[in-house]
């Protein structure tokens, strides 16, 4: 077992007579957090699996409130005229459903994977920047917290997740629940950013020796892309939010159409964010069935290179189709053909993803456990999705589509059966060494088949919606407007909300799972015969992860030390020379002694606090503003003046006679 | 299994048979190409600047018009600019990752704010 | 602590020790995959996202450059011989940046404080600067939302002085924090990273200056 030092917690070593030793102190006064036990274990932590485990569950929170919402508009819509909301109550809940899920659901849900999976991925013990990364976790955490609060101070946003100005300015939405979309977003918007920046050096910096990026797993790959989108994407997005608060909260015109503005201009600057933010969205997921089509059809990823190099391609391609989200803005011919054109290049390298998935299972021995059956539902989903996206990149179709429903059957396809399933998928497949336990797969089973049922159910007729001409963001439809026949909007939009509540049933089977699993025994370290090196650690992780650093030959790394290859010439024949334990105990016998790991710090929530007090002096009160400031600039210096990790005589010294690290096999703590 | 196993390294060199072609750290190119400029350079690049920004000034008033101006405007800032990133910022010496990732962004920001403008008929006279 | 040549402490980039070999880390090139530091490829990241940002708050003031208010506009208003001194100032600040690096890298820590500090003070020129010309076009009539020309000019300028603002603040804490001993990890690593981020802000002005004073209307 390595030997890990951390500070003491008490002052005195009682009967010891060794050296006291105390956590060092910043500005003299603030002891730096020791603890490792209790709630200051995780509100002061920097260890990125604690931060992922954190950002899950979170995420997970805000999957419920916004899936409520939705409840809550499929009620509405289910009958005509219906009561259950008003107009603005509508407006305010498919609002607040969209932020929710895309803001608050699916980004921090894969960066709970990106977080927790990508060090272990690489051979890491941490990311590059610990306090960075729980800097990053406390501003979405108080984020979403924040954009929240606005359904009980006055109403929430009621633009749209796309907040279109001038209709988001404050002659039309005069409540200040636009203002606290934007100040919220900008708040969760820094924690994505400096997550992208935290990621990409991890990614590219601490990759163990040996694992050059072309033997990287494919979800680390896929996640790098995704920082690099985020990295580029969040700013446009911030200079959108910027002009809107300065129009709304300091009279700026830059929206307002009177003054000479262009309401286009936030369009631009919207989607320009917004396209890539969608494979923002769907690339974790990509990566997540990535590793897990392998593992459970018992066969590498069919064409590895293809896959990574497809995923930079949607990534770089996605910045330059923004405007197929105008075409009927009034872009003009050249614009619009312009534009449709990229779009549909943006289906090759998608596809070929689709063949490289389908060929890994091609041939292979599938076991269809839970989190495959969520992957080859991802397959099946998403080209659903995709394909009605085809219909969209077609401009001409497109003007008939677009603020109908078949555009929102067209992205809760490609979101909820992709980015969804796919998080499920990375849900099932590595909450066992995460948690240590395994999820029931019968649960898992019922949880897996309501949502597909589900998501089916409520969306798919929102493609026959669509056509017959149910616009979007209507709050209410009307008998006289339904159509003629029986399958007129009245039948569909009762098929679609019966849907929603099959799909409900279906998340809560999967809040059912995790309860009846938590009495679950302790589950092997590597119960799926994985293939990557997050699998050569224990179920869950040690804290510093790696006994010993492992050294990398090849891709897939643990499973070639599990099999060997004694197949002649072309032919492959796999033979198991070692299980999955025996790997494990190889690296745990050669254990490094005297690790360090960065150390916990309370500037990060500090910080990370700071920014709501912001926000709401932005919207309240200039004292709020200066109270707000005042704790960044405390926050940062405190962040500035403390080492990472907390010196050498914060640590418990080593045992007597102890005075260079041991030439043995390192002791147990 | 091996008895001469060390853990003063952390493992990078071989410790056991499974380990045997253990590869060094992946390392990518050295981080320094050329040789830096000295103190002098940098104050003759900054002169230099600074003249670029007077002609920029002076062509503003005795200068050409129109699209001429324009271009030249451009051309002297764009000069300025990469001297700057590459001379300053020693992008010419380090790593081309650095150069990587800037001129993504660089190229991003013209490339796409371009075409909006373009959208907004900013070029057309 | 004295004032004597910087010694290289540890080489404490923010990675873990996990990769400690038991050495000292002194001397020793990045234990990173890349060999180049962290906090270094971290902030080259962050210009060349900051590229787009203020790409974003650019393209808004040259679309909304025209639309003015009341004959107020870049011909009436600017001084380009005041600007154009206050341009200098800043380039010459990244001179003198440039000159706080090279001293850091010899390990003249005196040296290195001065020029930081003399980057500090050209930078709060510029930035008085900035303030006077803003207060001169106010008193001229150019409010904040006075026309959308305006509106996009101050948010640019703003968004640009608020930049340097932060820089000189982090320029001064790095002198203060030298003065103190109180600097973790590699100084010459540290100022330098700075450095970059000064001389972007600079560069940023370099492309300000020609699109919104010199390049006519």
């Amino acid at each position: 077992m390595a030997i890990i030092e951390r500070p003491t917690e008490t002052p005195a070593l009682a009967g010891s007579g060794a050296a006291v030793v105390t956590p060092s102190s910043s500005y003299g006064y603030f002891r730096r957090p020791v603890q490792t036990t209790g709630w200051r274990s995780w509100a002061f932590t920097v260890d990125h699996k604690k931060i992922g485990i954190m950002y899950g569950v979170v995420a997970m929170v805000f999957f419920f409130i916004g899936g409520f919402e939705a409840l809550l508009i499929r009620a509405q819509l289910a009958q005509a005229d219906g009561t259950i909301l008003s107009a603005d109550k509508y407006n305010q809940m498919f609002t607040m459903h969209a932020t929710t899920m895309v803001f608050l659901f699916v980004m921090p849900m894969a960066s709970a994977f990106a977080n927790y999976m990508m060090p272990l991925q690489i051979g890491a013990r941490d990311v590059a920047f610990p306090r960075l990364n729980a800097l990053s976790l406390w501003l979405f955490v108080f984020g979403g917290i924040f954009i929240n609060t606005s359904w009980i101070l006055g109403g929430a946003a009621d633009g749209g997740w796309f907040m279109y100005a001038p209709n988001s300015s404050v002659p039309f939405s005069p409540t200040n629940g636009v203002d606290f979309w934007v100040l919220g977003l900008l708040i969760t918007g820094v924690a994505s950013q400096v997550g992208a920046i935290n990621l990409i050096v991890t990614a590219l910096n601490m990759r163990a020796p040996g694992m050059n990026l072309m033997r990287m797993p494919i979800f680390t790959w896929m996640a790098l892309v995704v920082q690099f989108l985020l990295l580029f994407a969040i700013p446009v997005i911030t200079v959108a939010l910027f002009l809107l608060m300065f129009q709304r909260n300091f009279g700026a015109t830059f929206f307002s159409v009177e003054a000479g503005a262009d309401p286009l201009l936030w369009q631009h600057l919207f989607w320009l964010f917004g396209h890539p933010e969608v494979y923002i969205l769907v690339l974790p997921a990509f990566g997540i069935i990535s590793e897990v089509l392998p593992t459970f059809s018992r066969k590498p990823l069919f064409g590895y290179p293809f896959v990574v190099f497809s995923g930079a391609a949607i990534g770089f391609v996605g910045f330059g189709v923004w405007a197929h989200h105008m075409f009927a803005a009034g872009l003009g011919p050249i614009s619009v053909a312009v534009f449709s054109v990229a779009t549909m290049a943006i289906a090759v390298p998608t596809g070929v993803k689709i063949i490289n998935w389908t060929m890994t299972m091609w041939g292979g021995k599938l076991w269809f456990t839970t989190a495959m059956l969520f992957a080859v539902g991802l397959i099946v989903q998403f080209t659903i999705g995709g394909l009605s996206g085809v219909t969209h990149a077609v401009a001409p179709s497109d003007t008939q589509q677009t603020d109908t429903y078949y555009i929102v059957a067209h992205f809760h396809y490609v979101i909820f059966g992709g980015a969804v399933l796919g998080l499920f998928a990375g849900i099932y497949y590595w909450w066992p060494k995460v948690f240590g336990k395994m999820l029931s797969e019968r649960w898992g089973r019922w949880n897996f088949w309501f949502m597909i049922i589900g998501m089916n159910l409520t969306f798919g007729p929102m493609h026959i919606l669509g056509l017959q001409g149910q616009p979007r963001r209507m709050y209410i439809w009307t008998e006289a407007r339904a159509g003629e026949g029986y399958f007129d909007l009245a039948f569909w939009n009762l098929v679609s909300s019966i849907g929603s509540v099959v799909l409900a049933i279906g998340a809560l089977f999967f809040i059912i799972n995790v309860w009846v699993s938590r009495k679950h025994p302790p589950c092997p370290p590597d119960p799926w015969d994985a293939r990557s090196l997050e699998w050569i650690t224990t179920s869950p992780p040690k804290e510093h992860n790696f006994d010993r650093i492992p050294t990398v030959h090849t891709l897939d790394e643990f499973f070639h030390r599990k099999y060997e290859d004694v197949g002649e010439g072309d032919q492959h024949d796999y033979k198991q020379v070692a299980t999955g334990e025996e790997v494990i105990e190889l690296e745990e016998k050669y254990a490094e002694a005297h690790i360090h790991l960065p150390s916990p710090s309370y500037w990060p929530l500090i910080l990370a606090l700071s920014f709501p007090v912001l926000a709401y002096g932005v919207i309240y009160s200039t004292l709020l503003i200066v109270a707000g400031a005042a704790i960044a600039v405390l926050a940062l210096f405190g962040w500035a003046l403390e080492p990472p990790t907390a010196d050498d005589s914060d640590f418990d010294p080593p045992p007597p006679g102890d005075d260079e690290p041991s030439k043995e096999l390192a002791v147990s703590v | 299994m091996d008895t001469d196993a060390t853990i003063t390294d952390s493992g990078r060199t071989p410790t056991t048979a499974d380990d045997a072609h253990g590869e060094p750290p992946a390392h990518a190119e050295p981080a320094q190409r050329h040789k830096e400029p000295t103190d002098r350079q940098y104050i003759f690049i900054a002169l230099f600047l600074a003249v670029l920004t007077a002609i920029e000034i002076a062509a503003t008033e005795v200068g050409p018009d129109g699209p001429l101006l324009i271009v030249s405007l451009l051309v002297l800032m764009a000069v300025k600019f990469l001297f700057v990133i590459l001379f300053f910022m020693h992008l010419r010496f380090d790593s081309r990752l650095f150069s990587l990732v800037f001129y993504i962004g660089l190229g991003f920001a013209i490339g796409l704010y371009g075409v909006v403008l373009a959208t907004f008929h900013f070029f057309v006279s | 602590m004295s004032d004597a040549t910087i010694t290289e402490t540890d080489d404490a980039v923010e990675i873990p020790h996990g990769y400690d070999d038991g050495s000292d880390h002194i001397g020793l090139p990045h234990h990173t995959s890349t060999g180049l530091s962290n906090t270094k490829l971290a902030m080259w990241l962050f210009l060349g996202s900051e590229c787009l940002l203020f790409g974003g708050l650019i393209s808004t003031y040259m679309l909304y450059r025209n639309r003015q208010a009341d004959q107020l506009g870049p011909d009436q208003l600017w001084d380009i011989p005041f600007t154009s001194a206050t341009s200098f100032v800043l380039l010459m600040s990244s001179l003198t940046m440039v000159m706080s690096v090279s001293a850091a890298k010899r390990k003249d820590e005196q040296r290195t404080k001065l020029w930081l500090t003399v980057t500090a003070l050209l930078g709060g020129l510029f930035l008085a600067g900035q303030v006077y010309e803003f207060t001169v076009f106010y008193r001229e009539g150019l409010g904040y939302t006075t026309s959308l020309f305006s509106s996009s000019f101050y948010t640019l300028t703003g968004f640009h002085g608020v930049h340097v603002a932060v820089g000189i603040i982090m320029l001064l804490s790095l002198v203060a924090m030298l003065a103190r001993g109180k600097l973790v990890g590699d100084k010459h690593e540290t100022v330098e990273m700075i450095g970059l981020y000064w001389h972007f802000v600079d560069v940023v002005w370099i492309v300000i200056f020609t699109l919104v004073y010199l390049i006519p209307a």
